[in-house]
Order: C-alpha cells, then sequence, then structure tokens
C-alpha cells in the first residue's frame, strides 16, 4: 500500500513538474512572438518596483555619507587639488583655442558640404543603482526614467565615451543595455582609415566590431568613434579602440574593441534626451547656391589678374573685373572711406573678421586691393566670403 | 522539526516561517541585483539559486521545490532584458531535483553540500543555455573554464550561505 500511495505521489510530483514547464515554455513562445514583452510588463514592473527603491536607497545613502565625509571631514589634500586643478585650467584654455580653430575650420568644411550637424542639445545625468544580476544579460538600472523625460532607445554615454542606449523606460527607472550585451548593436566608425562598422557584445563579455573585410588594414590602439548611422548615437562619440585584430568569419576581420568607458564600475551616466539636427551655424535658407567650382577656385592658386582698369565706381566694371566696390559692399551701417589693406575672410558664423581659411598664396586675389571697411549699425551681418575674395553682406536693407 | 518514515529511512523535513520563505529569496534577488554595481565579479554568483537548492534541499518536498524554483527564476528574468521564463524553467528544474536528492542523500554536511552547488550550478548553467538558445535564439556559448570556475566559486559560497540560513529553520 504504502509503495501504491509513494507511486501516485512521485508521478503527481512529476506532472505538476511537467505542467511548470509546460507552462514557462508556452510564455517564452508568446513573448518570442509579440513584440511588446508579451504581457509581462506587469511582472517586470511589480518585481523593478520593489527592488529598485532599496537599491536606490542604499545607493543615495552611501552617497550622502560620502559627501558629507569629502565635504567637511575629509579635506587634507584640497589645496594641492586647488592648485593642479587651476593648472589645468590654464592647459584647458590652451587646448581651447586650438579646438576652436579647428572648429570652426570644421564648420566651414561641413558649410561648403552642405553638412548637417547633429548637437546634444539635452540631458539628463543618472545614477547607477543596479544591474541584472546576471552574467547573460549585461545591463543596469538607472535612477531616471519616463518622469525625467527618459524614453527607450535614447543614447547614455559617460564620460569617456558610449555606454549603450535605454531598452526600458520605467516611471522612476530605467533598464539600460549595455554596449557588450551580444543583444545590442551600434554603428561604428574607425577614427583613421574611415572604414565603418557594427559594434556589438560578445557571449564572453567583450566587444567587437564587426562587418569590416579582411583585406583592410585595422591596427590595434586605433579610435573608434560613432559613425551615427545607427540612429540612436550621434555621430563622433568615442566608443573604444581597437585591442586586437585578426582573421575572422566569411572574409571579415574579428576586431575585438577595448570600450572607452568602463562598464563594468559605471556610477553615473548621461541619458541624450535630445539631439537637434540642423545646418552648421551661419547658415542661412536664403543664401544663394555655390557651385563646386566655385569652392575649388577659391582653394586652389590661380594665375594673378591683369592691372585694374581705372573707371568711374558704378559702371560695372568693377563687378566685371571681381573687384569690390565701396557702394556695393554698404550695409545699412556706418560705410568708413576705402583703405587699402589685404582682404579679409569673413566668419561664416558670426559675421567676425578672422584669419584668412585659405593658405597664403591660394586664394585669387594675391594683391592687396581696396575694400571697404564697414561698421555695422545695429546687429552684426551675416556677411559671408565669396569665391572671388569681396564680400557679401546678406542683411535686410 | 517534521519526522517522516520513507525506505525505513528517518528523513527530517523542514519548514519555515512565511518571513523567511518571501523574505531571504528578496534578499538575494535585491543582494545579486545591487552588489555588482560595487563588486562586478559577483555577477558570477547565483544567490536565487543558492536560495533555491537551500529550500528544496531543506523542504525535500518535489513541488515545493519546483515552485519555488519557478517563482524565484521569474522574479529573477523580470530583472534581465530577456523574457520571462528562462530561468524559471532552469530553477524548476533544479528545485525539484534538489529536494529529490535531498530525500535520497544526507545534504547536510559542508563537504555534500559543496559538490551538490557544483553540480547543481553546472546542470543549471546548461539548461539555462539550451533553452536560451532553443527558444529564445540568443547568442550564448558555453565556455568551460568560466562554468567550472564560477561553479566552484557558487559551491564555496553555498557552504557559508547554507550555514547562516540553517538558523532560520523551524525546529
Amino acid at each position: 500500500m504504502e509503495n501504491v500511495i509513494s507511486r501516485f505521489r512521485n508521478t503527481l510530483n512529476l506532472i505538476v513538474l511537467m505542467a511548470v514547464l509546460l507552462a514557462q515554455v508556452l510564455g517564452l513562445a508568446i513573448q518570442v512572438k509579440r513584440p511588446d514583452d508579451g504581457g509581462t510588463r506587469l511582472i517586470r514592473v511589480w518585481t523593478i518596483g520593489l527592488i529598485t527603491p532599496i537599491t536606490r536607497g542604499i545607493i543615495h545613502t552611501e552617497d550622502w555619507i560620502a559627501d558629507e565625509w569629502h565635504s567637511y571631514v575629509w579635506l587634507r589634500n584640497v589645496r594641492k587639488e586647488n592648485e593642479e586643478l587651476k593648472d589645468q585650467i590654464v592647459q584647458m584654455k590652451m587646448d581651447q583655442v586650438r579646438l576652436i580653430e579647428d572648429a570652426n575650420q570644421a564648420r566651414r568644411l561641413q558649410l561648403l558640404l552642405g553638412f548637417k550637424e547633429q548637437y546634444i542639445s539635452g540631458t539628463v545625468p543618472a545614477q547607477v543603482i543596479s544591474t541584472t544580476g546576471s552574467e547573460f544579460s549585461r545591463a543596469i538600472y538607472i535612477d531616471k526614467g519616463t518622469n525625467d523625460g527618459v524614453k527607450p532607445d535614447m543614447p547614455v554615454v559617460a564620460p569617456e565615451g558610449i555606454v549603450g542606449k535605454v531598452l526600458r523606460a520605467f516611471p522612476t527607472t530605467s533598464l539600460v543595455l549595455l554596449i557588450n550585451d551580444p543583444t545590442s548593436g551600434a554603428g561604428v566608425i574607425l577614427e583613421k582609415s574611415r572604414l565603418q562598422g557594427i559594434l556589438k557584445g560578445a557571449p564572453n563579455g567583450s566587444t567587437v566590431m564587426q562587418n569590416v573585410m579582411a583585406d583592410e588594414k585595422v591596427g590595434p590602439g586605433e579610435r573608434i568613434l560613432t559613425s551615427g548611422g545607427d540612429r540612436i548615437f550621434p555621430k563622433g562619440l568615442p566608443v573604444g579602440t581597437v585591442a586586437a585584430v585578426s582573421p575572422g568569419q566569411d572574409l571579415f576581420l574579428n576586431i575585438r574593441v577595448r570600450p572607452a568607458a568602463t562598464l563594468n564600475t559605471l556610477e553615473e551616466v548621461l541619458v541624450i534626451t535630445k539631439i537637434d539636427e540642423h545646418a552648421p551655424d551661419g547658415v542661412t535658407g536664403n543664401e544663394p547656391s555655390r557651385r563646386a567650382i566655385d569652392i575649388l577656385a577659391q582653394r586652389l592658386p590661380t594665375v594673378a589678374p591683369p592691372a585694374p582698369i581705372e573707371s568711374v565706381p558704378g559702371t560695372g566694371a568693377e563687378a566685371a573685373s571681381g573687384k569690390p566696390s565701396p557702394e556695393l559692399t554698404k550695409p545699412a551701417g556706418t560705410a568708413i572711406a576705402p583703405t587699402t589693406t589685404k582682404p579679409k575672410a569673413t566668419d561664416v558664423s558670426g559675421g567676425a573678421t578672422t584669419k584668412p581659411t585659405t593658405p597664403a598664396g591660394t586664394t585669387d586675389k594675391p594683391k592687396p586691393v581696396k575694400q571697404a571697411e564697414v561698421v555695422p549699425a545695429s546687429k552684426p551681418s551675416t556677411a559671408t566670403p565669396n569665391p572671388t575674395g569681396t564680400t557679401k553682406d546678406t542683411q535686410p536693407q | 522539526m517534521t519526522i517522516v518514515q520513507a525506505k525505513q529511512e528517518r528523513i527530517e523535513v523542514y519548514r519555515f516561517s512565511p518571513g523567511v520563505t518571501i523574505g531571504v529569496p528578496f534578499l538575494a534577488l535585491v543582494m545579486q541585483a545591487f552588489i555588482p554595481v560595487k563588486l562586478h565579479f559577483f555577477n558570477a554568483f547565483d544567490l536565487p539559486l543558492l536560495v533555491t537548492i537551500f529550500f528544496a534541499v531543506a523542504r525535500r518536498s518535489q513541488v515545493s521545490g519546483c515552485l519555488t524554483g519557478a517563482i524565484i527564476g521569474i522574479f529573477q528574468d523580470a530583472l534581465t532584458h530577456q523574457p520571462l521564463g528562462v530561468y524559471g524553467i532552469s530553477k524548476s528544474v533544479i528545485g525539484y531535483a534538489a529536494s529529490s536528492l535531498g530525500a535520497k542523500i544526507d545534504v547536510e554536511n559542508p563537504g555534500s553540500r559543496l559538490l551538490m552547488t557544483f553540480g547543481f550550478f553546472l546542470i543549471h548553467e546548461a539548461l539555462y543555455i539550451i533553452v536560451a538558445r532553443g527558444l529564445v535564439g540568443m547568442n550564448l556559448t558555453w565556455l568551460w573554464g568560466r562554468e567550472i570556475r564560477d561553479a566552484f566559486a557558487n559551491a564555496v559560497l553555498a557552504v557559508v550561505v547554507f550555514a547562516v540560513l540553517d538558523k532560520f529553520k523551524q525546529q
């Protein structure tokens, strides 16, 4: 009798196990088929709603204690640190001058190419409060959610480089999929060779760059940036460096990437909530279209123009010879008497006079010419250089 | 402590208070989610699995072990970005197997706990990868070095955790 009961109990236990497994397999099948989490959002919200407030509380308490300690108690190295920071500011100011020059040049080039720039115009700083606790799911939870304007598919970055993207957003929390998860993907580009590829996570937790042909030359140490092709990450953000290159499958290289951001020890991140896309500064809709030949003419050395023809101003001879006429360039503001000066290139971004953009001797106006110096009446004009070296005022009269 | 007679052997079946039954798995989930923020290597541990094994072995009820594993696994799934049920299925099987094993052999001493957890961890990982690859289509690979290392680490941790949890067993 005991044997019968024991056998019945074992059968019953097996039936329960099978039923539990079957229910979960069916649930998995539904979730895989349906893109909207297969109706599991409620369970996720409950779980996250129960667990993240505790982890958030621990993190914020720890931060508060650390702040109090560093702000009021532990001030031993503050003086030395202050000196170091001042030195750093001086160095950064010097770097800034160089970068401004580079940025101006890049802006002019973008203007010529009709580029649209992407600007990060909105970010939300967030703190990492939790992980998924699984080696098979490389994602983190941050303490900002839909209440703070965070939405799915927003890029998440750290000061060193990109981190991942928002996968799910809850009212006060968001799940961020890291770039080293096998299900993640980002469009990237090699900085020097300009080869494009896809950044993906590997099962062992490393990151790899895919879709680069085996006949391309890629060396370790080369920097990798976002390409903007995935429509998630803005173009030009640091991703990491090439750690190792080896032949991969199907004629592609296997490029192992060392991420710029330390994904294992993230504490604070930035969620990019708004990206504006518009033409570079100084580009207005009412500017005349420019031909490629004009741009080339501005950059290539040319034969010196013939001697200026004496003519009466206003007859059209100046325009024909490509020389500026004081009357033609006179803006709404006060015009100072024409002086003989070197031609000045005008900054397209703000109308401010800057140094010439082309190397010496490569303009089509190598000799000094007469030019009117203009002083704007109220607003700075949006004068732009034209291929003939004269200024063209676009300020309304 | 309830004593039941099975196959001429006296097997101890333990019970736990509702607070411990709910609180310990919950605490395990919180720790599993939080500790890797500060100590990344903690991702190698699977506290919810250890708790599943402990309850299953102590209760020695296959239905209870299976359901405990399923519930803990589903909540663990809910923290990840993957579909619910991958951890659930793996832990249901482990809960069932651990309670079956607990009814047959002595799993009270540290040596047997070490070996048992080592074996169950490997089975759990294998099940997880099979389910994730077969049913969800995830790109996961079995890495022997990592799995053996993690299994050993979890087995050592289990000896400590089980010793602590033994104090919550109701006499």
